[in-house]
């Protein structure tokens, strides 16, 4: 029997009627007395100088309230790396220069959407197009058009990573391979499009709801912006539909209609369009990766390069930790004792690059796994030996990077390579590939410059045993207020229907970064255990008080009993010992506060998830189409509190990963993203969905709560990679240029044969 | 020129004046209140606005409400009867097969529409029938599990 009584269980999300019966309410279903609808005006050019702007035409059409453009800003830059000032570059209501098509000019507040976007065919713009840069090989270069002037060779950010002697290494290493690649870009197609409804009252405040990964960050850009003090500011993340990395910076939504309510003293509601989301919020960073890899006959690996290069787009935005982040995870999962990446980001006139589920390692793994299935080949070792042979083990240290603490890398490769030789024979045509991965429980790096903990929860116990959760964490469909919500019930020892959980509120939840790096679980998931351990002693001492039982007897309390640990049938029950408690207390609410911050942790994450995956294709050999037959993955993610929830995230990676190695892609014309529709842009719909199976792995984590860490977005990582590689074990062909779609796997196979004659 | 549209929701009738290019789902979400009915893309490929109309599954951002008049239409709000929620919805709880819920009441229209059809669809069918539908959340399958349930009679809907 389990230990818990809560976690481990099979749930219902704690929103999930809600969700079901469409009673959620998301910021797209927000309306407010006396509302405005704004619509946002966009350059057409990839790269152009506004020399004037004329909204009068458009402030006079009937309806109107207001326009704003770049003028009626305080004229400063925001992004999310506070911490550098030149890589905050961002204005979003551009004053003097366009950087991509798509970049804001101004914004209209009206009585409805018809009547704003009319007005925004009145607003006239006059531009002086400049030259632009679409390709980072391009932008590099010395006589290249400057996207932000004074920055050299456009390079916007560059990472190092070293440890060991690289070039000792490969001479002594028995084979090298050296490899070229093109990740290319990603859509997050969030159900929900971005949208806020910015409420200024005249009493100085504004309110604001949002779909958005993280409210306090948005409370803090935004006050940065409008020259507020940010607890003037309320964000508020309701019910969201979806983020996947693409909503925790401030956008052309929020900002916009918080600048036309501050003018107008009405709520503004602005909700971008599809077109918008896909042409003018953030999206997947494209990369030229370079890897050498060295190894002895045996397989044992002595070293790895990997040089990037980046495509940026016009704006740093998070794109310099994806640049970080893809260097480090080029070395996972495996113990590289000497390793060097160079990683380097060029600004280009496009739609920026930044955060997506998984943050640069899809595409570290993609190619990483790539190359390691060739080298195997190369040396004729099995891949999963040689993935055995080099993969990272519990308690090991990244050289001067990171320690990882919990690791179940070997369980999953004894689970996939003996779910692949169930499998038996396959048809002709058919095969599967194998891909390793891990990532991170949430980043340590505090480029935004919180002076607050990482993570923060209050917990109260009310005089009917009920528990409230506050924190800070936002529910974005992940399931984080389900999990929090039964890390409190499990620690004081209640059921998960007695709490209940207010999340994503500046204005009542303390400061929290919010969900992206796969943080929530572990960072948030411990301070609220703290939060209720907190509440749960101050109950326990007035319980050994009124049980007066020998003090060498422990208290706990487990499913609504209070009860000596060794004789657990004395006891009393938890709402008679509340009751008493808050009395005791002189009336005082039980309260609880918890918070988490990483320390001597390393430099990247508290905690490392690790899984393999197998992917089963059936290839045509006549037209290049190939069908993902199934998806079996073995993930570990320590002690599992939400089996529901990682199903989910398991299977919905799949989704949106197989989609990055099968067919998603934003290709572009001088800067003009060619298939800015759900219609155009193909992702996988249920028809294409293959077969998936999970095999979990147990393991625990003493950094996480109960044991537990990510199962977010490690799970995006290997899909592409392993989609690679079961083409190569169908038809023997390798696409090093995602997306493998038909036609480059028939080219492949064309250029196969003229070898073969 | 404003027209005068009749049509019953979730079995309530209702007598409206509207814009000849008002879309179904302006009817439903502005002038109804009902937004339990989510706009994803507004040109019809996402599917998160699917309503039941006259039995049929229809993307309620792709038809003018004037083309919805005297029709029966059901969307996610009168899946319910009263307290008790439709098999589908329990079904979907059961299987997590919700996550942001954006997607969730076109899904739950999609397969309502899909089972008043064929109350019997295999695996394919229901793919088939969903195949309209975006979740970018759960993958599909916890959804496909989740219908495949209640056609197995797992969840069984009251005798009215």
């Amino acid at each position: 029997m389990s230990k818990y009584s809560v976690i481990g269980q099979r749930v219902h999300n704690v929103d999930g009627t809600e969700k079901v019966t469409g009673s959620a309410k998301y910021t797209f279903d927000v309306v407010l007395p006396n509302m405005l609808y704004g619509k946002v005006l966009r350059s057409p050019h990839p790269h152009a100088k506004i020399l004037k702007i004329d909204t009068r035409k458009a402030e006079r059409l009937i309806g109107v309230k207001g326009v704003v453009t770049g003028k009626d800003t305080l004229g400063r830059k925001q992004g999310i790396w506070r911490r550098f000032p030149e890589l905050c570059d961002e204005e979003i209501l551009c004053r003097k220069k366009v950087r991509y098509i798509g970049d804001p000019v101004a914004a209209v507040a009206a009585i409805d959407e018809d009547t704003a976007e009319e007005a925004l065919d009145l607003i006239e713009v006059e531009y002086e197009p400049l030259p632009a840069v679409f390709d980072p090989l391009e932008a590099i270069k010395e006589d290249a058009p400057q996207v932000h002037d004074g920055v050299e060779l456009n390079i916007n950010v560059t990472r190092h990573i070293e440890w060991g002697d690289v070039d000792e290494a490969f001479k002594k290493c028995d084979h090298i391979r050296e490899d070229q690649y093109r990740c290319c870009s990603q859509a997050h197609v969030c159900m929900e499009t971005h949208d806020a409804v910015a409420d200024f009252g005249y009493n100085g405040k504004l309110t604001v709801w949002t779909s958005s990964q993280s409210s306090y960050y948005i409370q803090r850009l935004l006050a940065d912006m409008l020259d507020m003090s940010e607890s003037d500011i309320r964000v508020m993340n309701r019910h969201t539909g979806g983020g996947f990395g693409s909503k925790f910076e401030l956008d052309s939504a929020q900002f916009p209609a918080a600048l036309l309510s501050m003018k107008l003293h009405r709520p503004v509601k602005i909700v971008l369009t599809r077109e918008e989301e896909f042409t003018a919020t953030k999206r997947r960073t494209p990369m030229y990766y370079y890897l050498k890899l060295g190894a002895k006959k045996d397989g044992t690996l002595l070293a790895k390069e990997a040089r990037v290069i980046t495509e940026g787009g016009a704006y740093t935005s998070m794109g310099a930790t994806a640049l970080y982040l893809t260097g480090f995870f080029s070395s996972f999962p495996y113990k590289f004792p000497n390793y060097r990446y160079d990683g380097y980001r060029a600004y280009t006139n496009t739609a920026p690059t930044s955060a997506m589920r998984g943050f640069g390692a899809p595409q570290s793994t993609f190619v990483g796994e790539s190359q390691l299935d060739m080298m195997a080949d190369d040396l004729g070792i099995d891949p999963i030996e040689i993935r055995r042979k080099n993969g990272m083990t519990p308690n090991y240290e990244v050289p001067g990077q990171a320690f990882i603490q919990s690791c179940g890398l070997h369980q999953c490769l004894d689970k996939i390579e003996a779910h692949i030789k169930q499998r038996g024979k396959l048809p002709p045509n058919h095969g599967i590939g194998v891909s390793a991965y891990g990532f991170m429980s949430g980043g340590i790096f505090n480029w935004f410059n919180t002076p607050y903990a990482f993570s923060a929860a209050v917990v109260r116990v009310n005089i009917d045993g009920k528990v409230d959760v506050y924190t800070g964490a936002c529910d974005i469909g992940q399931g984080s207020n389900t999990t929090l919500s039964m890390i409190a019930a499990e620690e004081l020892g209640v059921r998960l229907e007695d709490v209940r959980i207010f999340s994503g509120d500046t204005g009542t939840c303390p400061p929290d970064l919010g969900a992206w790096g796969s943080r929530e679980t572990l960072m948030n998931g411990n301070a609220v255990k703290r939060a209720a351990a907190d509440c749960k002693r101050q109950l326990l001492e007035f319980a050994a008080a009124k049980m007066g039982a020998n003090i060498v007897y422990d208290l706990d309390i487990k499913d609504r009993w209070v009860h000596l640990v060794d004789r657990p049938e004395r006891g009393v029950s938890y709402f008679d010992i509340v009751k008493g408690a808050i009395r005791g207390k002189d009336g005082n609410a039980i309260m609880g506060r918890g918070y988490y911050t990483p320390h001597r942790k390393g430099m990247i994450s508290p905690a490392y998830s690790f899984g393999v995956q197998a992917a089963e294709v059936a290839v045509d050999i006549e037209t290049g189409r190939y069908k993902l037959v199934n998806v079996t993955t073995a993930h570990e993610s320590g002690t599992v509190i939400n089996p529901v929830g990682i199903e989910g995230q398991l299977e919905g990676a799949i989704m949106m990963a197989g989609g990055y190695g099968f067919c998603e892609d934003q290709p572009m014309d001088e800067g003009k993203i060619l298939n800015p529709s759900i219609a155009d842009y193909k992702l996988i719909r249920s028809l294409d969905m293959p077969e998936t199976k999970i095999l979990e792995i147990d393991t625990y984590e003493p950094e996480g709560p109960f044991g537990a860490k990510e199962a977010g977005e490690g799970l995006t990582n290997p899909t592409a990679g392993a989609i690679g590689n079961a083409i190569y074990k169908a038809v023997g062909v390798r696409i090093n240029n995602l997306p493998i779609t038909p036609e480059k796997v028939l080219q492949a196979l064309k250029e196969k044969q003229t070898k073969k004659k | 020129m404003k027209k005068e549209l009749k049509l019953t929701v979730n079995g309530q009738p209702y007598e409206l004046y509207v814009n000849p290019k008002t879309l179904l789902v302006q009817v439903l979400r502005d002038y109804l209140g009902l937004t339990g009915t989510k706009r994803g893309c507004n040109s019809s490929s996402c599917g998160a606005c699917t309503v039941v109309l006259n039995g049929m599954a229809v993307k309620s951002c792709s038809i003018l409400a004037l083309q919805a008049d005297g029709a029966e239409v059901l969307t996610v709000e009168g899946l319910a009867q009263g307290t008790k929620l439709h098999p589908l919805q329990e079904a979907f709880l059961d299987h997590g097969a919700y996550q942001c819920g954006f997607c969730t009441s076109g899904m739950l229209m999609a397969s309502r529409a899909l089972l008043e059809e064929n109350p019997k669809p295999t695996k394919e069918q229901i793919k088939e029938g969903i195949d309209g539908n975006i979740c970018r959340c759960t993958g599909y399958n916890s959804i496909i599990r989740a219908v495949t349930a209640v056609v197995k009679g797992e969840y069984k809907e009251e005798k009215k």
